[in-house]
């Protein structure tokens, strides 16, 4: 993994590749990748559509090695969406594969100069980019079982669907998962846009011919990645229940705490919450042939996914993810599991991201547009978006353009991006990171939940303003640093409870690079990311005004605790400025 | 007095979701999960009426109980 691969997508004739050294950029992977090379690179003030933008994809640090859960892979870009610097990541096999290849990014640059749609095929041997307009248009599913009879089934791949070629706020990038499904997105900001104004509708991997990724220290490496593993094993949350139940395990507890956001952010918890359970959802996958233990790249040991069949026992999708489940279920007022995990495959095929999708249509109802409880209008409304009509042109623009196009007040989102599944005034901690991410609200920038809710890593009242600014400040920095190992999130759960797993995770990445990294250098990597990202935005426009959440937040209560959001704007501003 | 207790995930194996129980006044937390069999460390958090409660709180009469084992997710 010494290489960054550029293609210039707007060079006369044909794509133009240039393979160069790492430079400046030895030493990053994943997030802290993407992010160096976009606040570097790319002008902050240009359109996220234009030329000028930069569509980076690296692995994590640790990826194509022998390392269990060390399968994420980062993309970035300015983001159409909120207009700030974008890091989405997702699991599924490209990471490893781009890694086992050699390359530390893919830089996707220039535009084309008309509307040809090109793929782009990568093996040992090297690299072809051919025109292919008979992709137009194709969704995810479709896409890829073209890929496999062309290319065979030792591929993976990363592409976008309808909505990214229709340059869409909500679109997604697909990558692709052990079974060869598109069902692992990056979700956020729009990032499926971006590859779309590239022209790029799917880039293929085949690392045929490649061996794993060697460690400087193999003996090292192998003892680390041993602790590492049983260290996950032995913690209840990553050895036990995500492997039993999934995400979706967290519908019950966050509408049983009252901050789980039901139609559209009106109330904190949901009446059907039981029905759309992760207890349920792991039973239902159960009895119908499917499973809800699997992981979703080689080398996971958490597996917290899985597989959703319909009721005839036929494949639908994968299982749904707590996100997706709230998104399309209870902030919609919907409780049909099938009518949810139908939402979560339309969502993949088109390329599409479900957080983003499902606040969207909330606002749409909140403004008369379907009935809150609709399942088939919720449906019907996703279809729209697929297809490109009119309306779904709307709604593929996000929750805050939904919102003003349809005069609605009550829209929860943090520099245009839609808040995910916790309501910031029952879980305060979590309101802290949607205010002040350099990526707009997201869950994963600095995941308090596990503090105010799980008991995971200490305990901070999520009810209570003391305390949350702290936490939200050394989550969002641990997070940019394990964002940019290629190591899945979850991992987090065991090493915030477990200074031993901790420690065998530094210790992989210091047999793997040969370095003597301790838990002060993990701290500045993510400290420098967080800075790079917040120089960028700042750059772009960005100023601690937009380091803020909605006015009703701090205004109308939510039931059943009766809170609001009442942390100060100027504790808000110490969260990166202590 | 009565009691509701929800017990979720792997604690509902063998027990129950839902069940309104019949406690005599004073009881604690910890009262209530030797009454249903559940040791502390398999009750990793506990929510009385919505909030987080330690296992030496009190319950009233009407009070809801939500027991669960380490999850996570997100």
């Amino acid at each position: 993994m010494d290489k960054i691969l550029r293609i210039d997508m707007g060079a006369n004739g044909n794509p133009k590749i240039t393979i160069t050294e790492l430079g400046d950029y030895a030493g990053l992977g994943g997030r802290g990748m993407t992010s160096a090379i976009v606040s570097k690179e790319v002008p902050p003030l240009c359109h996220p559509l234009s030329s000028e933008n930069k569509f980076v994809i690296a692995p994590g640090l640790l990826s194509g090695t022998a390392s269990a859960m060390s399968g994420r892979i980062s993309v970035g870009c300015k983001s159409p969406l909120t207009g700030g610097i974008k890091e989405a990541n997702a699991g599924g096999q490209p990471a490893q594969v781009l890694a086992r290849l050699g390359y530390a990014a893919i830089v996707l640059e220039g535009k084309p100069v008309d509307d040809t749609l090109y793929k782009i095929y990568i093996n040992k041997n090297g690299i072809k980019i051919s025109p292919d307009n008979s992709l137009k248009m194709l969704p995810n599913y479709e896409l890829i079982a073209k890929m496999r009879d062309e290319y065979g089934d030792k591929i993976a791949c990363i592409s976008i669907g309808t909505a990214g070629e229709m340059k869409m706020n909500v679109a997604s990038v697909a990558c692709t998962d052990m079974e060869l499904r598109p069902t692992r997105h990056c979700g956020r900001g729009g990032v499926g846009a971006v590859m779309g104004s590239k022209g790029v509708k799917v880039i293929i991997l085949d690392d045929t011919g490649m061996s794993m990724r060697a460690p400087k220290d193999k003996e090292r490496f192998k003892d680390a990645n041993k602790r590492f593993v049983d260290g996950l094993m032995k913690h209840p949350v990553t050895g036990k229940a995500l492997p039993a139940y999934g995400t979706n395990v967290l519908t019950n507890i966050l509408s049983e705490a009252g901050g789980y956001p039901t139609y559209n952010f009106k109330e904190g918890s949901f009446a059907g919450a039981s029905k759309i359970s992760g207890e349920v959802e792991a039973e239902l996958e159960k009895q119908r042939g499917g499973n809800p233990t699997h992981g979703c790249h080689r080398g996971c040991v958490i597996r917290c996914s899985g597989i959703y069949n319909d009721k005839d026992g036929h494949y639908l999708t994968k299982q749904p993810e707590y996100e997706t489940v709230w998104a399309h279920g209870g902030n919609c007022g919907i409780d049909d599991m099938d009518a949810i995990a139908m939402l979560d495959y339309l969502d993949d095929n088109y390329g599409v991201d479900t957080i983003e999708m499902g606040a969207t249509i909330a606002v749409a109802m909140d403004a008369g547009i379907a009935k809150f409880g609709d399942a088939e209008a919720a449906i019907n409304l996703v279809k729209e978006v697929g297809k490109g009509s009119y309306l779904g042109r709307i709604l593929g623009g996000g929750a805050a353009i939904t919102g003003k196009v349809f005069g609605v007040e009550r829209v929860p989102v943090v520099k245009g991006q839609a808040m995910p599944a916790y309501d910031p005034r029952a879980v305060k901690g979590i309101g802290v990171t949607y205010a002040t991410s350099p990526m707009g609200a997201d869950h994963t920038a600095g995941y308090a939940v596990a503090t105010n809710i799980l008991k995971v890593g200490g305990f901070v009242d999520p009810l209570k303003s003391e305390g949350q600014i702290e936490l939200s400040r050394n989550l969002q920095i641990a997070t940019a640093a394990v964002d940019s190992t290629g190591m899945c999130l979850f991992i987090a759960f065991a090493v915030l409870d477990q200074p031993e797993t901790f420690q065998a995770l530094l210790d992989l990445l210091n047999a793997c690079y040969g370095l003597n990294l301790t838990a002060d250098s993990v701290v500045e990597l993510g400290k420098n990311i967080l800075a790079m990202e917040r120089d960028f935005n700042s750059r772009a426009g960005f100023t601690k005004e937009h380091d803020r959440l909605p006015r009703f937040f701090s205004q109308e209560k939510l039931l059943p605790h009766q809170v609001v959001f009442d942390i100060k704007d100027e504790d808000l501003d110490k969260v990166f400025n202590p | 007095m009565k009691i509701t207790v929800k017990l979720f995930a792997t604690l509902r194996t063998g027990r129950f979701d839902e069940k309104v129980i019949q406690f005599s006044n004073n009881i604690t937390i910890s009262d209530t999960l030797k009454e249903i069999g559940i040791t502390s460390q398999e009750a990793a958090i506990i929510f009385v009426n919505g909030r987080h409660a330690e296992f030496d709180q009190v319950l009233y009469d009407g009070d809801i109980v939500s027991i669960f084992p380490p999850i996570g997710g997100g």
